[in-house]
């Protein structure tokens, strides 16, 4: 059926798209533009009636998981907004403890990746293949820096201070005897959020190797990557609570 | 692509869904490897009904327990050489001298009987009631009464099977490794510090975590199914009850059962790493770990009756010949009873909180028996000058409206301030939940069941046998708790062992009641079985149902529908589908000798 493949792809379909393009695949091997993974070739499951149902219902279920993330992270403002009002003195120093130069930092990578994931979206919606890898990967590079940053220069200062988690805790200069409280919070908030920058880098880098491999995305077919930014943004929206609550209250 | 062409590429399909290709291994991996919704419902019930046995077995073990109160007897008496010796003896410790050899050594008959309820308490709860209706029966129902092929993500609904399986397994790890005595409700600091050297405890914790991702997912594919998935022609109005209770289930439990997932993991750092939030001693609440909690399991109280409710719209609605009365009503209270369950949590920890949050609960509360009592009234409402057929599912139908409205009422003093003081943690509130959750959920799901059952199977049942259970599932079901409402007002605490001697008659007359309550349920597994080996082959309509899953063949095909459904009537519109002077007793009734 694509043994001669038009050069020019009219795009009708797509929900979310405001552009009507001509993509052109006349560049593209054979065995990419024959494969069944490759966009123009992705079919919608059967119980849908068409693709852009499928996707609209894809997008309203992430949504949806979107909402339990944040009710997941309410119980640990919750419990840091309760405590805060107990032991205002705990918090403080705990807050004065931290690097905020650091959470800046981190602050700034996830915007910038927030940035590039909605770039890829639009680029894979323009079948710009190759701006379109690029972006995931600086993403998932983003990624490895936020997680490299917090784990080597937050993480692993502070632990060997003894500034750590329940029973750990071993700093001999604490002047409030709430501060492992602090401490727990501090490290079960930020480390349940880097687990989910972890997940989200491994869901890019599996969106990266099926674009790469079968160039699965393009005009049509986009949403795992819609999805995947979507879910990046509440990662990074968590981040941008987490940060000043953290780092900047004092 | 339009429908008729997707129908075209499956004609192989257009067999019965519980066929498959021959060969043992090849029917496995069918089933293991399958994304219909339908083998994933049937695979939820047979793993919630093995779930409700266990559960069940532990309530028996708790009612053994009680049947006589644990006493110790010292007697001195001088022996052969001259000394006086003491010999103690202690009877009535039931259940360890039945089962105590499974435990190590030096757990007390107290010790074994808080496993046992709490085993009861955690394997109900979790692993029976939460997915019973909606993943088993509304995994059945809820696409093809949408008139849909499947629900929206097939493949997460299959996943969403498979969560649970691994939640129940972590379970039941646990049990084997000696169970917990935390109560189903985990609460800090006993749950933080019993058993401090055992992993048991974490286990069963991270069962009840991850069955929660289980229902997570089930109701999110639940709302956008509904949203999306809808047949031509149908409005949010022209869908079945039954889909508007199942709606209503999954927005909570998408939006609570999150909460729970991080009290849950902060309960297990808390308990291996002493985090100190639930901690008093560096700081933390415990009281906290109760809102926390109550805020998800008080919402998720209606995630077990809600869809209880869904199923009785139905088959009242199908048995009585007649629209249902007060449809919107019914909807609408579905959505309220969602709503409000978000704001009641805090019934469950009255004298943990200030005066004014107390009496802002106490209010709140009483606010949920506004659309519980609209539904009630609106199915008696639906009854009267119906043309009413009984059958099994009917009966039980009208055992709900009794046996709820029970739950429901005597619900009232526990959310006074004033008598809640007297009668909380006691057995008055063992025997309220037991009416709600058992006389509503269980009893509401024996309805589903026997409704549903024909569509399910293919094969109709002995009605009498049916009867027979229900019956026996009534007389046993009141016996055991209507004696505790008893017990509760007149002092008995829950969670105890043991009991002074005025309590025992009741006491013993619940025992009994709960082995009644257990033949009941013995009768339904035989005539279910009966009905699977050679039962009546069922029409696809055999109760004049006008609802979508009426239309299709029982079993369903594969893809439910050989062509997409056009809504031609309402779902409840008897008045205008079924034709005038018409006899009840002319529903299709099975061909007798017509087997599979």
């Amino acid at each position: 059926m694509f043994n001669k493949p038009a050069t020019c792809f009219r795009v009708e379909k797509g929900y979310d798209q405001m552009t009507m393009i001509d993509t052109d695949t006349s560049g593209v091997p054979a065995r990419i533009l024959q494969s069944p993974m490759h966009w123009r070739n992705a079919k919608h499951q059967s119980h849908w009636r068409s693709g852009d149902e499928e996707f609209d219902a894809a997008k309203f279920g992430m949504w949806l998981f979107l909402s339990t993330e944040v009710l997941l992270f309410a119980g640990i403002f919750c419990g840091y907004a309760v405590f805060r009002m107990l032991y205002p003195e705990a918090w403080a120093n705990g807050s004065h403890a931290l690097d905020w130069r650091m959470g800046a930092a981190n602050t700034a990578i996830l915007l910038f990746s927030s940035w590039t994931a909605a770039n890829a979206v639009r680029l894979a919606q323009l079948d710009k293949q190759f701006w379109f890898k690029i972006n995931i990967l600086i993403t998932i590079l983003c990624a490895i820096a936020f997680v490299g940053i917090k784990f080597t220069f937050e993480y692993g200062i502070k632990l060997p201070e003894g500034k750590a988690p329940g029973t750990f805790f071993a700093y001999p200069y604490a002047t409030d005897p709430h501060e492992p409280l602090w401490w727990s919070l501090y490290y079960i908030g930020t480390g349940i959020h880097a687990f989910h920058v972890i997940i989200g880098a491994f869901l890019f880098a599996f969106v990266l190797w099926r674009a790469h491999r079968y160039q699965a995305y393009g005009p049509t077919q986009y949403t795992l990557v819609e999805n995947s930014a979507l879910y990046w943004h509440i990662v990074d929206l968590i981040w941008i609570f987490l940060f000043p609550l953290l780092y900047l209250i004092h | 692509m339009s429908t008729l062409e997707a129908n075209a590429g499956h004609h192989h399909d257009e067999g019965s869904y519980l066929s498959g290709p021959p060969g043992m291994i090849a029917r496995i991996w069918q089933w293991a490897s399958t994304v219909d919704h339908k083998k994933i419902g049937v695979m939820y019930l047979f793993a919630v009904l093995f779930m409700f046995f266990l559960g069940g077995m532990a309530a028996i073990g708790v009612r053994y327990e009680l049947l006589d109160p644990i006493r110790t007897q010292t007697t001195e008496f001088v022996n052969a050489a001259g000394d006086i010796e003491t010999v103690t003896v202690t009877t009535g410790e039931s259940l360890k001298e039945l089962m105590g050899g499974m435990f190590a050594d030096g757990v007390s008959g107290s010790q074994i009987y808080n496993r046992i309820f709490t085993l009861h308490g955690a394997i109900m709860v979790f692993m029976f009631i939460i997915p019973a209706i909606p993943a088993a029966l509304g995994n059945f129902l809820l696409p093809i009464m949408l008139g849909a092929k499947d629900v929206a993500f097939p493949r997460l609904n299959l996943l969403s099977w498979y969560i649970y399986v691994v939640g129940c397994l972590f379970g039941v790890f646990s049990i084997l490794l000696g169970g917990v005595d935390t109560g189903w409700t985990f609460y800090t600091p006993y749950s933080t510090t019993t058993d401090a050297d055992h992993w048991r405890v974490v286990l069963m914790v991270m069962a009840a975590f991850i069955l929660g991702f289980s229902s997570i997912l089930t109701g999110l594919n639940f709302v956008v199914t509904v949203h999306k998935l809808r047949a031509p022609g149908m409005g949010w109005f022209d869908m079945p009850l039954m889909i508007w209770a199942l709606y209503a289930t999954a927005i909570i439990q998408v939006l609570a059962t999150p909460v729970v997932g991080i009290t849950l993991l902060l309960l297990i750092f808390e308990r291996v790493m002493h985090i100190g939030i639930f901690d008093p001693s560096l700081g933390g609440d415990p009281v906290l770990y109760q809102h926390f909690f109550w805020f998800y399991s008080h919402p998720v109280v209606y995630v077990m009756i809600l869809p209880g409710m869904g199923i009785i719209s139905e088959v009242i609605s199908v048995n009585a010949r007649k629209h249902i009365f007060g449809y919107r009503a019914i909807a609408f209270s579905s959505l309220g009873i969602a709503g409000v369950s978000f704001l009641v949590w805090g019934h469950h920890i009255f004298t943990a909180m200030g005066e004014l949050a107390a009496i802002l609960f106490s209010g709140l509360t009483f606010l949920v028996a506004i659309p519980t009592a609209i539904k009630i009234f609106n199915w008696v409402a639906t009854l009267y000058k119906g043309s009413i057929v009984i059958n099994t599912a009917m009966i039980y139908a009208l055992m709900f409206l009794f046996t709820f409205s029970i739950g429901g009422l005597t619900g009232l003093p526990l959310a006074t301030l004033a008598t809640d003081l007297h009668l909380h943690d006691s057995y008055y509130v063992v025997a309220h939940f037991h009416y709600t959750m058992m006389g509503g959920t269980v009893i509401a799901f024996m309805a589903g069941l026997h409704h549903w059952w024909p569509k399910m199977f293919g094969k109709m049942y002995s009605e009498k046998g049916a009867m027979l259970g229900a019956a026996l599932v009534f007389i046993g079901f009141n016996l055991t708790f209507f004696t505790q409402f008893f017990l509760g007002t007149q002092g008995m605490p829950r969670r105890y062992a043991n009991y002074v001697d005025e309590f025992q008659t009741l006491h013993q007359i619940s025992s009994v009641g709960s082995l009644v309550l257990l033949l009941g349920f013995l009768v339904h597994l035989f005539v279910f079985v009966q009905s699977i080996l050679s039962g009546d082959k069922a029409s696809a309509n055999p109760w004049g149902g006008l609802t979508l899953e009426w239309e299709v063949e029982s079993p369903p095909i594969e893809h439910n529908f050989h062509k997409e459904p056009i809504l031609k009537h309402g779902p409840y519109d008897f008045d205008s589908v079924v034709p005038p002077h018409w006899d009840p007793k002319d529903y299709p009734l099975p061909e007798k000798g017509n087997k599979h």
